[in-house]
């Protein structure tokens, strides 16, 4: 059951998507998430949803998987829907009760929707096709000239890079308790809030116990093995623009300009 | 009380890109007042299967049978499968949690919904088999307890449930021989007080030929063998080709045996292997 939880995860593959640099991956995230923002009228989204559409099927990551993304924050998305739909002023197209339904509302929520939806799958597309581990190498390398100014980028994505590790750990050892504790007779299922709340406590207390346990260990395993912070650290995949990636990194440029025009050019939806 | 399995089958993560069948289509039964081992090498399945047997997964394929109720259909009440069949997790010291050693072996008799009484007479038993006092540890911290003694407490607290059906999924891994002799004499003595079935997964081939009427042997997820002790062990290569062992008793009568000696090869155990070294020694036919 909590093994359902996807966040984060990895599909592993060997597509060219995959095989991008990190560096390529995250900064285009944030200029599809930036563009997002820039679009104001359809013709932008449906644009934007082309590119993505094309990343998708070079990624080769099946449609399925990316659609159990979006899962989790069907509600959010709901929510930001009937908000829109019943709270922007215009002209009334549908009354229902004390509420009103605007055209302008109906056009901002099904906006806000789409901008929700692929936001959500840009930013899993890039879990999806980069390791935990290359991600974090990214990171520490796009944050590494802010050094300079005191942020301790290696200790950022060191930290970063555990927790992800052991988002799997944890949830396994959790489900591990849960079950322990079902042959014991728990029952998490039943009962008002208040009994639900108590009856976590059986899982809890083993799993805090469980996580510090598993702190200390890799602590010791860290330091046994000299780790002393990212002063003077070498790493094993040395990371290296190579020609797909300036390539990579012009097409995401030239697209952002292409966006910007577009804007320009093409009357506002709302 | 008899537990049956038919044609059972399990995948993890199905329809997964990771998806695994860790069960291929797997039958056998235990009947009552045997106690039944399950061995095979490490990721075999072994965990798989005995979390089945108490409903905590549900059967891609087959059917369960526990006592003449089908625990896989749908609409069975889990609270009574799961008072009938206890099970016993690998390392089950991780999953205490009260504050004392009394309040956890208590939790699961309370989740049974039995009166105070009971559940201090059943703690207080419990607590006994497994070679601990309540008076000594039931008001101490379960955490400040050594290894072995947090694992007996955890074992007293599914024993503390009466369970028709009792399953330890590697009760002595990780423990020292002493803990690990106390362990094994502990189900011994549980099965002789209960009258009940014990089912035990070990990596341990001397208490698997000690303890066990029946001894199931699980290959890639596949029931490869099944039988008493003396039919098991005396398939060596088999056994071998299935990353397993032969009791240490036994290797050491076929070495003799290698070395010269014409001494009989049927002992498991190490008292048999003794009676048989004696009676060998004192024989007429000997030769070395
Ligand atoms: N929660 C899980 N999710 C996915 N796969 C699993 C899970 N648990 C076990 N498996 C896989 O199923 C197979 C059987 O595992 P299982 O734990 O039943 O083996 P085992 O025989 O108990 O091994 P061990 O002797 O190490 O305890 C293994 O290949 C394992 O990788
Ligand atoms: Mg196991």
């Amino acid at each position: 059951m909590l093994r359902d939880i996807t966040l984060g995860q990895y599909y592993p593959g060997s597509s060219p998507i995959h095989r991008l640099d990190p560096r390529v991956k995250i900064i285009a995230t944030l200029l599809f998430i930036v563009e997002l923002f820039i679009v104001n009228n359809f013709i932008g989204f449906a644009i934007c949803a082309a590119a993505m559409a094309i990343c998708v099927i070079v990624s080769k990551v099946p449609l399925s998987f990316i659609m159990r993304g979006l899962k989790p924050i069907i509600i959010i998305l709901l929510f930001t829907f009937l908000l829109n739909i019943f709270m922007v002023d215009g002209k009334v197209i549908w009354t229902l009760g004390p509420l009103e339904v605007t055209k302008e509302g109906l056009i901002t929520a099904i906006f806000m929707a789409i901008r929700l939806i692929l936001l959500i799958i840009g930013s899993s597309l890039l879990t999806l096709t980069t390791t935990p581990i290359r991600l974090t190498d990214g990171i520490e390398r796009l944050l590494s000239p802010f050094e300079r100014f005191g942020l301790p980028a290696h200790d950022i994505a060191m930290m970063m890079s555990i927790a992800l590790r052991f988002i799997p750990t944890l949830l396994e050892e959790a489900d591990k308790i849960m079950k322990a504790q079902q042959a014991r007779g728990a029952d998490f299922e039943s009962g008002n809030i208040m009994r639900r709340a108590k009856s976590l406590i059986p899982i809890l207390i083993p799993l805090f116990v469980s996580a510090f346990r598993i702190a200390q260990d890799l602590a010791m395993a860290m330091e046994s093995r000299c780790y002393r912070g990212g002063k003077g650290r070498t790493r094993l995949h040395e990371m290296r623009f190579h020609r797909k990636d300036v390539i990579s990194m012009i097409v995401l440029f030239v697209f952002l300009a292409g966006i910007i025009v577009e804007r320009m050019l093409v009357e506002s939806d709302i | 009380m008899s537990i049956q399995v038919r044609n059972l089958s399990y995948v993890y993560n199905a329809g997964m890109p990771d998806e695994q069948k860790a069960l291929d289509n797997v039958s056998f039964e235990v009947y009552n007042g045997q106690i039944a081992s399950i061995i095979g090498h490490t990721g075999s399945g072994k965990s798989t299967l005995v979390q089945h047997l108490n409903g905590l997964l549900k059967p891609s394929e087959g059917t369960i049978i526990v006592g003449g109720t089908d625990i896989t259909e749908a609409g069975v009440a889990m609270r009574e499968i799961r008072q009938k069949v206890g099970l016993v997790f690998q390392y089950p010291e991780y999953q205490l949690f009260e504050e004392t050693v009394a309040a956890d072996v208590a939790f699961g008799p309370k989740n049974l919904g039995l009166d105070e009484m009971e559940i201090n007479d059943r703690v207080r038993e419990a607590l006994s088999l497994v070679g601990l006092d309540v008076d000594e540890v039931g008001e101490r911290s379960p955490f400040d307890l050594s290894g072995g003694q947090k694992r007996r407490v955890a074992i007293a607290g599914i024993i503390a449930m009466r369970p028709q059906v009792l399953i330890l999924d590697e009760p002595t891994a990780g423990l020292d021989p002493g803990a690990h002799r106390e362990i094994i004499d502990m189900i011994r003595k549980v099965h002789e007080k209960e009258e009940n079935i014990v089912i035990f997964v070990s990596h341990n081939m001397d208490d698997v030929a000690a303890l066990s009427d029946k001894v199931l042997v699980m290959d890639r997820g596949q029931l490869m063998m099944s039988g008493t002790p003396q039919e098991i062990f005396h398939q060596r290569e088999r056994l071998a080709n299935a990353g397993l062992d032969i009791p240490s008793a036994a290797k050491l009568m076929m070495q003799l045996r290698k070395s010269g000696c014409e001494v009989p090869v049927d002992a498991l155990t190490r008292e048999d292997a003794a009676k048989e070294l004696a009676a060998y020694l004192q024989g007429k036919s000997r030769k070395c």
